[in-house]
């Protein structure tokens, strides 16, 4: 499959697993953008070398695919995007941090303890991104941000952007390939036709933004843009959800809850 | 250039939100004065089309590598640098959602170095001086190659600023810059070449279409190719010597300007306030000491941090599915 084809399947797969009918999916999305924000600041505010503590937020994520009955392997391809990134800069760690640290019987650096650190922040933070997207639709998470007086011009914008991310990549599918057709043996688009083959791509789509906006005013556009259809309430359910997680957030947070138990059930042993 | 959400602190994510939430709103104040009711269906469309222009593939010649757009000089050279703004938030809110590229903490970090720098400093100082007597082709390609370079340039630095303050790597900050800014000086070669490819048919094609182009009387303001490539060939110049007197001479811009300010490269915390913090920190902390070499509990953290982790595991997962089997019940 294309890099533009896996891209198309990819936005429509989301769509697909935020529109089912889970009781993860029904819990109010400002309720679900609020707990993603506080959980990912939460994990990335912890020490560099707090390994353990990180291991407890990881329940979080556990909890939610399985209430949400997501698959963790569709959910680690993604890691594939910001692993590079955080590795790289976590990679000198083990050079520059060289305080020799004992973990059981084996000694390593303290830079191999922040470097996994930093992996784990960088993974904890994209797999609960992912739990927020695929149990809440972009259509969702724009109506949590204008309950949250975010601008409805931005929240416009951003929903159109979403709808017409398809339609462009397609039509980008269809370029590619009639020129590769013409060009065949050659990587990627010639620099001689970098303007006119993007270029052409550009004016259309500033026409189609035209016909997209006189089609909009026909059918009552003033401004704002009605992507719900009707108003979500706050349930009772949703800020019990929202309150029992930033309990447990917290809680893992300020205690190490993984020490103490391991210390109570660990000492019965040694 | 995407930062990923375990590259910043809260501290230095929060202030970054703020920045970019302040020349947002001022953008939104903006774009409405405009009062263009067509502005935000062209802006949704641009989004998308930035969105679909960064999957082709761009040859370098001579490489045998190829390169791709990124699209913030792009948009604010069709669109004005507040709607352009405003769309390159849309663009990478969406990025990190669903396609994992930078992160919900990281947006505002991300806005500033891509969108602001992007938007603003490269549209503003570089683009529209430049149109203010009509565009030509030599201008768009001056525009769009130094806009891209220098915007890129400062994204980059205010990346490695943002990491260093989250205090997310032991890197030093000579090493960190010096990596940065020469992968981010080809990268803004290569978009200012493809975006001042797109803007010169633009240009041929719908000149009106170019920002700060609407009124301009074409034929004022000649600006000729090689006029381009000497002022271009002249800017690398000094860019390069400069920068390279500058890194060779101070290796570590930190470590040098805290040896200027302290007499020393290494400072010491002393006072009550920093021992309490120590050892609230040394409560707080799991691996307090990280378990050191001669620790004697090395090995009971470790045993304890293991048995503790299954067990939270397993209460979660049980808490779950036990969860899950009444609420089966229960719809039954």
């Amino acid at each position: 499959m294309s890099k533009i084809s896996n891209a198309i399947y990819e936005i429509h797969h989301m769509d697909m697993i935020a529109g089912r009918d889970q009781w993860v999916n029904k819990i109010h999305p400002l309720v679900k953008l609020i707990l993603t924000i506080i959980y990912i600041a939460t994990v990335v505010s912890f020490q560099k070398y707090d390994v353990i503590g990180l291991l407890g937020m990881s329940i979080y994520l556990i909890a939610g695919f399985i209430l949400a009955e997501l698959s963790f392997k569709e959910c680690l391809w993604r890691l594939r995007v910001v692993l590079p990134l955080v590795c790289m800069v976590g990679l000198a760690n083990p050079f520059f941090d060289k305080v020799p640290v004992q973990l059981g019987f084996i000694h390593i650096n303290a830079g191999v303890i922040s470097m996994f650190t930093l992996m784990m922040k960088g993974a904890f933070a994209v797999v609960a991104s992912y739990l927020l997207i695929a149990t809440t639709s972009i259509e969702k998470i724009c109506y949590a941000l204008r309950l949250i007086h975010v601008p409805k011009i931005l929240v416009t914008q951003i929903l159109l952007t979403y709808r017409y991310i398809t339609v462009l990549l397609g039509e980008v599918n269809r370029i590619t390939q009639a020129y590769s057709l013409r060009a065949p043996k050659q990587k990627g688009i010639h620099f001689k036709v970098w303007g006119s083959l993007t270029g052409q791509l550009l004016l259309r789509s500033i026409d189609r933004a035209n016909e997209v906006f006189e089609s909009m005013t026909l059918r009552g556009y003033q401004g704002e843009f009605y992507y719900i259809g009707e108003t979500i309430h706050m349930r009772w359910q949703d800020i019990l959800y929202l309150a029992i997680w930033l309990g447990i957030i917290f809680l893992f947070r300020i205690i190490p809850v993984i020490i103490v138990i391991g210390n109570l059930v660990g000492g019965m042993f040694i | 250039m995407h930062m990923a959400d375990a590259l910043v602190a809260p501290a230095v994510a929060g202030t970054m939100y703020a920045c970019s939430t302040a020349v947002a709103a001022y953008s939104v104040r903006k774009v409405r004065l405009e009062s263009d009711p067509r502005k935000v269906p062209l802006m949704g469309i641009m989004g998308a089309f930035v969105f679909a222009a960064q999957m082709i593939n761009f040859t370098i010649p001579g490489t045998g590598s190829s390169g791709h757009l990124c699209g913030g000089m792009l948009l604010s050279a069709l669109l004005g640098p507040y709607a352009g703004f405003l769309t390159m938030i849309g663009v990478l809110l969406i990025q990190g959602l669903l396609f994992a590229d930078g992160g919900l903490l990281a947006l505002g970090c991300n806005v500033w170095n891509m969108a602001f720098y992007g938007c603003f400093v490269g549209t503003l100082l570089i683009w529209k001086p430049l149109m203010k007597k009509g565009a030509t082709k030599g201008k768009i390609i001056l525009a769009s190659i130094l806009g891209c370079v220098l915007t890129l340039q400062m994204g980059a630095f205010s990346v490695t600023l943002e990491t260093m303050a989250s205090g997310i790597t032991e890197l030093p900050f000579g090493v960190f810059v010096a990596t940065m800014q020469p992968i981010h000086l080809a990268i803004g070669l290569v978009e200012g070449f493809i975006t001042a490819a797109v803007l010169v048919f633009v240009h041929a094609a719908r000149p009106e279409l170019l920002y700060g182009n609407e009124d301009v009387d074409e034929k004022t303001g000649k600006f000729t190719f090689k006029n381009t490539l000497i002022i271009l060939a002249v800017t690398a110049l000094l860019i390069g010597g400069a920068l390279s007197l500058v890194a060779s001479s101070n290796p570590d811009g930190l470590e040098w300007s805290m040896e200027r300010v302290a007499g020393t490269t290494e400072l010491e915390a002393k006072g009550s306030i920093y021992d309490k913090a120590a050892s609230a920190q040394e409560t707080v902390a799991i691996l307090p000491d990280y378990a050191f070499k001669d620790s004697e509990s090395a090995f009971g953290t470790t045993f304890s941090g293991i048995v503790g982790s299954l067990i939270v595991v397993g209460v979660c997962i049980g808490s779950c599915y036990i969860f899950k089997f009444f609420r089966k019940n229960k719809t039954i």
